[in-house]
């Protein structure tokens, strides 16, 4: 070897272009790297008892994933009862040991329990022939959510717009009703229940705790001490009491300082205080994405000659709500599941009304209970995952922006 | 670099546009700005030099009301400088403010970045205020990025896209806080390009920058600052050749040796 043949180097042919090899590509490659490489590695004492405890956890992981999903799926589908045709209720849903048709040991969903119930469950003690109000406001929130969702879609401002103003009273006047008079006769809100009453609890609690969640942010970081001090104060009382009780409160300590006749609906006391409670964490979580914002913006801002409120709403807002869609969307699973509280103050919410079908001795058996938990647990995951899923959606759309 | 054409128009007029007397400034117990009296006309392209810390951007931040001035007084285009806010959103329409770290919005494209405060500070009608985007990007040639966003452009193009977006305001002053200080040294070029023709098209300019030569060619006067204090100002010439204060000649010594 020669000191100037290591140091001189001039490259005459191309080195050939190749995939790479077979164990490094593909579902291969993901086994290999992810998998292989942990179990593999014997160079030394200590390497090779990692990879034998890589090795067993791996094992083990696996077991335990297929024992429960195939124990999932057991009882959700291959075990479950799946009609009820001859309307013998709790019959077909509990072994011949406990006077039913079941074959003894069998253990499965009884889906025609969530099925008798599935009118209780959506609408709660809501009157029969009123319900087809509660339908449309459904399908109007159905329609205009989805419309949102479409970037194309024309006039989205507008339909933004009145999703934000004109539907909630619209709901309102259907749901609860006006009067006789014009074909909507009122509907105490004590009959309200199930899904709707979810639905109502968790979207006005959303709604509403956004912009409320704002101008708290705001006014956590104004350079006016007054402003700063009952903002903070707000939000340090409405996020230090729990749910349940500022709910309980609501309920029992109001109507204690209303005057001697004057009561709120029960529905809307929840509404309040479930709004407040939001709006104090959504503020803390727009704090952080204000935080986020490098000082220049606000002063590229002032120094382009925009007011406080322009530089918020068309500068700094818009990126720091993107900063905290993450933090948001958690917010709002959160309260989402939150709504279940709204039992303590006598709503019955889907948890409350399937808890009250749990108790019909007409359908008791074994899986009674187990069947619609599984089918309250499955309302509440896919929503939340729907949310997440679309928020992601959302940050994708948003981040393909900034490179 | 484009060496400035030192045509009539870069004269200076007699009409006075900036003027400030005893200015004072503190960061708390720190005497940050101290005795500063300075008049800026028409026309004129001041440079202010001086070791870090000596109070030059908190000057010229001290123009745009970003930095309060505990004492003494700054009035601007006939405007004075105080608490009023309705005086301080007036004066920042007015006169225009070019970064070091380019502070382009990242949310908003080129185009947007430019048209925003016109629609919004001056109720522009959109289809104006496209047109004068575009015109002020041609000017600092790059029209064709104008449906990008901030983050796809080179540190060069977003600085010019800021001066841009300052001139789209149509200000009376301009203000450059170190604009090429975060800038690789190959693009600073095509920066100070866009500043040389700003100062041959008039435009009244004050420029806290390190770039001597831009000095050397554009500036009507040179300041140093040092402590707070504005030491020793003269025309460039006389500035660089022959400097008067010892602290002058230390600095210089140490900025222009590379």
């Amino acid at each position: 070897m020669n000191k100037d043949t290591d140091i001189v180097f001039v490259r005459d042919q191309d080195a050939p272009l190749l995939p790479p090899p077979l164990m490094e590509q593909g579902l291969l490659g993901w086994f290999n790297q992810n998998i292989l490489s942990t179990v593999n590695d014997f160079s030394s004492p200590g390497a090779a008892f990692r990879s034998v405890i890589m090795a067993v956890a791996t094992l083990a992981i696996l077991y335990y994933s297929v024992a429960v999903i195939w124990a999932l799926v057991d009882f959700t589908v291959i075990e479950a009862v799946w009609s009820d045709p001859d309307g013998l209720k709790r019959t077909i849903c509990t072994t011949e040991v406990a006077g039913g048709l079941r074959h003894d040991g069998w253990h499965g969903a009884c889906w025609p329990l969530v099925a008798a119930k599935i009118k209780f469950l959506t609408y709660g003690a809501y009157p029969s022939e009123e319900l087809w109000r509660v339908n449309i406001a459904g399908l109007l929130l159905i329609v205009g959510l989805v419309s949102l969702m479409f970037d194309r879609m024309p006039y989205r401002m507008l339909i933004g717009v009145l999703m934000l103003t004109v539907y909630p009273v619209l709901a309102f006047i259907l749901l609860r009703g006006l009067g006789e008079g014009i074909g909507l006769p009122v509907v105490d809100t004590r009959d309200w229940g199930g899904v709707m009453v979810t639905l109502v609890v968790a979207l006005t609690g959303i709604i509403a705790s956004l912009p409320l969640g704002i101008i708290l942010a705001l006014g956590r970081q104004s350079e006016k001490p007054v402003i700063r001090m009952l903002s903070t104060l707000f939000i340090e009382f409405w996020r230090g009491i729990p749910l349940i009780t500022v709910l309980f409160m609501a309920s029992v300590a109001l109507p204690l300082f209303l005057p001697k006749g004057v009561t709120i609906d029960n529905l809307l006391r929840a509404l309040i205080g479930v709004t407040l409670f939001a709006s104090a964490y959504m503020a803390e979580v727009i704090r952080g994405g204000l935080q986020a914002i490098d000082k220049g913006q606000y002063e590229a801002g002032k120094a382009l000659g925009l007011s406080y409120w322009k530089t918020m709403r068309l500068i700094i807002l818009p990126q720091a709500l993107t900063y905290v869609i993450p933090g948001i969307v958690n917010t709002f699973i959160g309260l989402f599941k939150d709504t279940t509280l709204v039992a303590i103050i006598g709503l019955f919410d889907l948890l409350g009304a399937a808890q009250s079908a749990i108790n019909d001795a007409a359908w008791s058996s074994p899986v009674q209970a187990i069947t619609l938990y599984l089918f309250v647990a499955g309302f509440y995951f896919v929503c939340c995952l729907g949310m997440s899923r679309y928020s992601m959606r959302l940050e994708r759309k948003l981040a393909k922006k900034d490179r | 670099m484009a060496k400035a054409k030192k045509t009539s128009t870069m004269q200076v007029s007699d009409e006075l546009v900036i003027s400030m007397k005893g200015v004072n400034k503190w960061f708390g117990n720190f005497h940050v700005l101290r005795d500063i009296n300075l008049n800026v006309f028409k026309g004129e392209r001041i440079i202010i030099c001086g070791p870090s810390g000596s109070g030059k951007s908190t000057l010229i931040r001290c123009l745009n009301a970003l930095e309060h001035h505990q004492d003494g007084d700054i009035n601007i285009l006939g405007v004075t400088l105080d608490n009023n806010v309705r005086n301080v959103e007036v004066i920042r329409r007015d006169v225009g403010m070019v970064f070091q770290q380019f502070n382009l919005f990242p949310h908003l494209s080129i185009l947007e970045n430019c048209i925003l405060a016109p629609i919004w500070v001056k109720k522009m009608p959109r289809a104006e205020a496209v047109d004068l985007a575009m015109s002020l990007l041609e000017r600092v040639k790059i029209p064709e990025q104008a449906s990008k966003f901030p983050g796809q452009l080179s540190g060069g193009q977003q600085q010019r896209v800021a001066i841009a977006r300052a001139l789209c305001m149509n200000p009376e002053v301009m203000l450059f806080d170190e604009p090429t200080s975060a800038l690789d040294p190959e693009m600073i070029k095509e920066v100070l390009d866009v500043m040389v023709e700003l100062a041959e098209s008039g435009m009244t300019m004050i420029c806290v920058t390190h770039e001597m030569g831009f000095a050397r060619k554009v500036a009507n006067r040179v300041i140093f600052m040092d402590e707070g204090q504005i030491v020793e100002q003269n025309e460039p010439e006389a500035f660089f050749n022959s400097p008067k204060s010892d602290r002058t000649k230390l600095f210089l010594s140490q900025v222009l040796s590379h």
